[in-house]
């Protein structure tokens, strides 16, 4: 397949988001400036202009009409995705590293760093229809966890919410009193920190991707370990793909250890696994930096990968992507 | 004097003589480079931007001109080759989003912003190999890749044991398997060696790895192994030369090397020469088989080369 490239950021992805129908692709770096492509042939849709600070992450409406991001310059900006006009912005202590819609996209769960004195929690904001009375207020505010959260999302029915983090712990909490309902077992758990989370498409499992150059499949209900897919580099970036059994991890070498490897370029690969054998498919090559982020159009039927070199790389399976078979 | 890349329309600085009036040549005439200001927009002078739609095999041209740094007028062509993708089926809300109009810092874009690239590339999904295969593959292309690089020292060969390779003659180190030579003749050996040592004088530089006494890997021992192998033939008829040899005892298995030594004054066979199989066995077979064969109206002598028992 020939893959688009996209080089439109400055500076290293940092996420990667499709929206519900599969046609838009939303991409935050961390150059100030989250910008929007048409998915089918990667042009350019335009930009989101406002942020002060590197953009971790972002979420986009059901409708298409929203997006949200969260940034280091430790606010999180309601946009109009057609637009590009700011709609809201939130106000935390701390830089947002996590954001993601409710199923209704009536709530929101943010995750702020540990900052100075302030300890790394898990806010719900509560999203307006009408973004001239959005509010400030949080609905639910949850502290607990050490270290970082790098990523928390909704459980099904917006019941619950998933967050994991640096301390490689993944841990559910109740979303109408805030507690603790379970957490993920040390042994069989992750041993580094936790760099991504990404949901199926029915929401029943998860995947989650660590440092510890490994990836976790979990039930969602009962956080009960179903799969792990080893590779040779930590990961930063998971997917999965909702047509087929197949999961994507990226990653790359550890910063120190780049001078003292070869140097080849375009030799950063995502690597594919089936999800229920748990062996390696394949690789895509073609990343000159370590991959960030990974998305999955939600048909299927096209993924694409950010990585640290700035570029998006937006790949159109062939036809006998879909005939695999190990 | 400037430089004009793709020069199309006029120059800047020759005196209106045109055929056709233009109303901007007018202000050419009065144009003096040195009242040049920085900000000058001069795209006045340029001609303006066509557009050669696609044509049957998706192909667009766009031709626009431009001042470059240096102020000189340049004509850039960009041929761009419009693919249909896979058809997307996109629901009624996608398709108006198509039509939505750019924002933020795409609203200057035009079509040669190098944004958005087709990779020149074909990637593909690369299977992974069983281990044994990929070290295998990768083995292949680095042996042949590491004798080519050797270059000329491969197809040396060294004088006194006829090995190709890594070291030169005057430095044999294989001299103690090539005794035998040695001590059935010692003229022809001490005339080799004069002859080499000349001919390595003058030979190129050598590095260390690849000199005599060297530490070498794989294959210098798979070398010696060869050498292990080493089977004498003697009784050989003057005719005989190497590729008779080799005819003779291949059929046994893989032969590594022939020798058969030659007396240089009549450049006949000395009567004698060497086999190097690749295994051993076939060595054993070698010599069980040919040993007191008859080839060429003498009957040959086949055994090890330096007694060796197992």
């Amino acid at each position: 397949m020939r893959p688009i490239l996209m080089k439109g950021h400055e500076r290293p992805l940092t996420f990667l988001k499709y929206n519900r129908d599969g046609d838009l692709l939303f991409s935050c770096a961390k150059d100030h400036t989250p910008t929007v492509w048409f998915a089918d042939n990667g042009e350019r849709l335009g930009t989101y202009r406002g942020h002060n600070g590197a953009v971790w992450t972002c979420d986009v409406s059901r409708d298409s009409m929203r997006l949200i991001t969260g940034s280091a310059d430790q606010t999180v900006k309601l946009w109009n995705v057609q637009k590009g006009t700011q709609l809201y912005t939130f106000n935390f202590g701390s830089p947002a590293r996590s954001v993601e819609f409710a199923i209704g996209d009536k709530l929101a769960v943010i995750t702020t760093d540990p900052f100075m004195e302030l300890t790394s929690a898990i806010h719900v904001k509560r999203i307006a229809g009408d973004s001239t009375e959005q509010t400030e207020e949080s609905v639910l505010v949850i502290k607990g966890p050490q270290g970082r959260i790098n990523r928390a999302v909704w459980g099904p029915l917006n019941r619950t919410i998933i967050s994991a983090g640096e301390d490689a712990v993944i841990r559910i909490w109740d979303f109408e009193t805030g507690k603790l309902l379970k957490e993920s077992d040390k042994e069989s758990g992750h041993k580094k920190t936790i760099t991504s989370l990404t949901k199926a498409a029915d929401g029943s499992h998860f995947l989650s991707g660590s440092l510890d150059k490994s990836a976790k499949l979990w039930d969602t209900r009962t956080l009960t370990l179903i799969k792990t897919y080893s590779t040779e580099r930590p990961v930063n970036a998971v997917a999965m793909s909702p047509l087929l059994d197949h999961v994507v991890l990226g990653g790359g070498q550890d910063a120190s250890a780049v001078t003292t490897t070869d140097h080849r370029a375009g030799k950063f690969e995502a690597k594919f696994y089936d999800k229920i054998l748990q062996e390696e498919i394949g690789g895509v090559k073609g990343h000159f930096g370590p991959i960030n982020a990974l998305a999955f159009n939600p048909d299927g039927k096209s993924c694409s990968s950010g990585g640290e070199d700035g570029y998006v790389r937006l790949h159109h399976f062939d036809p006998d992507y879909f005939n695999i078979k190990i | 004097m400037y430089g004009v890349v793709h020069f199309t329309t006029g120059s800047l600085n020759m005196p209106i003589d045109k055929s056709d009036p233009n109303p901007n040549q007018s202000k050419a005439s009065k144009f003096r480079w040195g009242e040049l200001e920085e900000d000058d927009n001069l795209d006045f002078l340029l001609p303006p931007k066509e557009v050669i739609g696609t044509d049957e095999n998706g192909i667009k041209k766009v031709i626009e001109y431009k001042f470059n740094d240096e102020g000189n007028k340049v004509k850039i062509t960009t041929t761009t080759r419009v693919r249909k993708l896979a058809k997307a089926r996109l629901n009624r809300r996608a398709v108006e989003r198509r039509n939505w109009e750019k924002f933020g810092d795409a609203v200057h874009e035009d079509v040669g912003s190098r944004l958005t690239m087709v990779s020149t590339e074909e990637i593909i999904l690369e299977r992974p190999r069983a281990p044994g295969m990929k070290a295998e593959e990768i083995k292949v292309p680095g042996d042949s890749l590491a004798q080519l690089s050797k270059g000329g020292a491969v197809l040396m060969v060294c004088r006194t044991c006829g090995k190709k390779g890594d070291h030169w003659t005057s430095k044999c180190p294989y001299k103690d398997l090539a005794a035998p030579v040695e001590t059935f003749v010692d003229k022809p050996v001490a005339s080799e060696a004069s002859v080499a040592a000349s001919g390595s004088g003058k030979g190129a530089y050598v590095p260390p790895s690849m000199r005599a006494g060297a530490e070498r890997t794989a294959g210098s021992d798979m070398r010696r192994r060869n050498d292990e192998n080493s089977v004498r033939v003697t009784n050989l008829s003057e005719d005989t030369r190497e590729p008779d040899l080799l005819e003779l005892f291949r059929p046994f298995g893989a032969v590594t090397r022939v020798y058969v030594a030659m007396d240089q004054k009549t450049g006949t066979s000395r009567g004698f020469g060497f086999v190097n199989f690749v295994n051993r066995e076939d060595a054993q077979r070698a010599i069980n088989k040919l040993n007191g064969y008859g080839y060429d109206n003498l009957i040959l002598r086949v055994e090890w080369a330096t007694p060796r028992a197992n």
